[in-house]
């Protein structure tokens, strides 16, 4: 088999989930004859017509609010954002009709938003963001965030399947950055269990998405450079949290760095330092540390964005104190 | 079968209604009201929980429209707060609503959500939520799904006024409009949104005119003609049945109560309640018709009234008997999966640690 990238491992999903289900179908703004504003459904109209695959007008409420319509229905609605930065305009359909309808009205929400997102891509403040802190608040969702080309197949396919809403970000840095050879067969990756992505024993980095990637890297440097064994987690899901495999890695390591490409106030890192404050505080030889974007909008200017993004010497720099402390 | 007058238009679509279900009509028309009334008097005896909202002097659109629907057909509406009646035609019971309004644990959402704020897909309801335009995109989505499956199944959806100031009405009927989905999309006029009048929520003079920004036709009806109401709705479900896509209907009624009970109305004009009470309250403007035009017996009448008072005691006495919602309960079904999510630790039947004035099981056992 042939490795294909992070963004074609998305379209095989979608191609196959649409070819086992004929209740999926995908919605969203130049997804249809155009492809996508990144070409991740690409031939998906070719093959299912105008039927299955919607080009909507620009109304992100709008067709999120048909989406949980149709979902409700026994559809299985795929909505794509063209970037993830305007799902804040249907947050009101997400947060209080989507979230609550299975609880207020017994009403399935089986759908799928999902879209490019992050930045080390010069995109500016309004084609960069990291939307999920605002939506890990909000009980009723799940949100998945894969890093690499399997997890992003295997869990948009989990993603289509389950029977709850669930928010799918895609790193849009990783899209063609990344290949990897798909597994065999039905390659369904299960929503809410991490992965560890390196073994190690003095140091646990706690991560998801791109910054996965930086974390092996500074993990790969602290090993040469320091003799230090880092355990890199990759989350996967971040609603619902895999306790189990961070409450393991603190207790292998005891001291945990947790690194995220959002900004640091309100973020997912201090939700993740106050579960193992609550799970596994006496395993911990060190406070926990975070290395995360500046609490600013991402500027677009190389020299800004790589200065507000962590980077790979954060990390290093992070953990090196972490280890000696 | 009906006599038709002469003053009417003629072939209405409800002249092909039998007397029977223009007394019909009626029923659902008493029903609401009676069924209203009874709740003023448990929130008066404050058994309601949470604000108690009237249709009081709307119960003909409410009904008159949601008659227009065909329920074996699966049509599927989604009402909003004033538009009781509207859930009672599609099936929704009266044990159920005060159920609802007691905050009952065998409530149909088992004290969840307030009011009438429930739905029932299978008996043809979707649940509103609060926010004002949102049910618009979702019975897109809703008659989408029709249109996807090739299914000839109508949606109405119920908006006040004020919602057609929202992003969301725009959008959703926008997104309707161009994939002719068929969707009927009712604004019921009723002259406030809570305390705001329509001139201060709109430039347009007339809602239906907003149906010409999106490429739909816009008709406006009375909505205190229970008839007149089923007529423009019915047309518009027809032509939604054909392929023809969305129709927007605006209504016209008026609130005659506040925006919820504890509402003085301080902001309505003198006279202005009394007018419309006296001069064009549907229920006796239709029981005129039914008395008057097609000579049903006022005897009749009263009977379905006393009817509506039997069934509306028996609801009371048995939702007075219900249990109370189960603490619990409030962890079950956020999501399919898990079914339940967990109690948090303290109020587990856990001690903590500081009451047990030692450490949880579990707690330090780290011994590096």
């Amino acid at each position: 088999m042939a490795e294909i990238t992070y963004l074609e491992a998305i379209r095989e999903a979608l191609f196959e989930e649409m070819e086992r289900d004929g209740n999926v179908f995908c919605m969203g703004e130049d997804i249809g004859a155009y492809g996508g504003a990144f070409k991740v459904t690409e031939g998906l109209m070719a093959k299912y017509g105008e039927q299955r695959v919607i080009d909507t007008p620009i109304s992100e409420a709008g067709f999120v609010g048909a989406a949980a319509g149709a979902s409700h229905m026994g559809m299985r609605p795929v909505v794509e954002m063209q970037f993830i930065d305007f799902i804040s305009c249907a947050y009101d359909m997400l947060t209080n009709y989507i979230a609550t309808a299975r609880y207020r009205a017994f009403l399935p929400c089986p759908l799928v938003v999902r879209g490019p997102s992050g930045g080390y891509v010069r995109g500016g403040p309004f084609h960069s963001q990291n939307p999920e802190a605002a939506f890990l608040h909000t009980p009723g969702l799940k949100i998945v965030y894969p890093a690499t080309a399997s997890d992003a197949k295997g869990l948009l396919k989990a993603a289509i399947r389950d029977d709850d809403p669930v928010l799918f970000f895609e790193h849009k840095y990783l899209y063609r950055r990344i290949k990897e050879e798909m597994p065999q067969g039905d390659h369904v990756v299960p929503i809410g269990k991490a992965r560890i992505a390196r073994e190690g024993t003095d140091v646990s980095i706690i991560t998801y998405a791109a910054t996965v990637w930086k974390a092996l890297e500074a993990a790969e440097q602290l090993q040469k450079e320091d003799g230090l064994s880092v355990e890199v987690l990759d989350l996967r899901t971040l609603l619902p949290m895999d306790d189990e495999a961070i409450v393991a890695t603190v207790k292998k390591t005891n001291r945990v760095l947790i690194v995220h490409e959002d900004t640091r106030t309100g973020g997912v890192a201090g939700e993740i330092t106050a579960r193992i404050n609550e799970h596994a505080f006496e395993w911990l030889d060190a406070p926990i540390l975070r290395v995360t974007a500046a609490d600013v909008p991402l500027p677009f200017a190389p020299p800004l964005e790589d200065y507000v993004l962590p980077q790979v010497a954060d990390i290093v720099s992070v953990a090196r104190r972490l280890a000696a402390y | 079968m009906a006599t038709r007058t002469v003053s009417r238009a003629p072939s209405r679509p409800s002249d092909a209604l039998t007397l029977e279900k223009k007394v019909e009509l009626y029923y659902w028309m008493r029903l609401t009201r009676s069924l209203e009334e009874r709740l003023v008097n448990l929130y008066r005896q404050t058994k309601v929980v949470g604000g108690l909202f009237r249709s009081l002097g709307q119960e003909a659109d409410a009904v008159g429209s949601a008659f227009a629907l065909d329920r074996a057909a699966g049509d599927i509406l989604s009402p909003l707060i004033r538009n009781l009646g509207s859930m009672l035609v599609q099936g929704a019971q009266p044990l159920e609503i005060i159920r609802q309004y007691m905050a009952k644990g065998d409530s149909p959402t088992r004290g969840r959500e307030l009011n009438i704020h429930f739905g029932d897909t299978v008996r043809g309801f979707v649940g509103q939520i609060s926010h004002l335009g949102d049910m618009v995109p979702v019975m897109a989505g809703v008659t989408l799904s029709f249109k996807l499956r090739g299914e000839k199944r109508v949606g109405l959806v119920y908006v006040g006024d004020g919602a057609t100031s929202t992003g969301a009405f725009h959008e959703g009927i926008n997104f309707a409009a161009v994939q002719r989905c068929p969707l009927v999309v009712i604004v019921e006029n009723n002259g406030y949104a809570y305390s705001t009048p329509n001139t201060k929520q709109s430039a347009v003079k007339e809602f239906k005119d907003k149906a010409l920004a999106y490429g739909i036709p816009g008709i406006r009806a009375d909505g205190n003609d229970v008839l007149a109401t089923y007529d423009v709705t019915r047309e518009a479900v027809d032509r939604a049945r054909r392929g023809e896509g969305v129709t927007l209907i605006e209504l016209m009624t008026y609130r005659r109560k506040g925006h919820a009970e504890h509402d003085n109305q301080s902001y309505v004009p003198a006279g202005e309640i009394d007018k419309w009470e006296t001069q064009n309250d549907p229920i006796d403007r239709y029981a005129r018709v039914l008395v008057e035009e097609l000579q049903v017996d006022r005897k009749e009448l009263e009977a379905i009234d006393a009817r509506v008072s039997t069934e509306i005691d028996a609801a009371t006495d048995l939702a007075e008997q219900s249990p109370a919602a189960e603490p619990t309960d409030a962890l079950v079904g956020v999501y399919a999966q898990p079914p339940a999510v967990q109690p948090l630790w303290y109020r587990a039947g856990v001690r903590s640690a500081v009451e047990k004035h030692e450490r949880a099981a579990g707690w330090g056992t780290y011994n590096g």
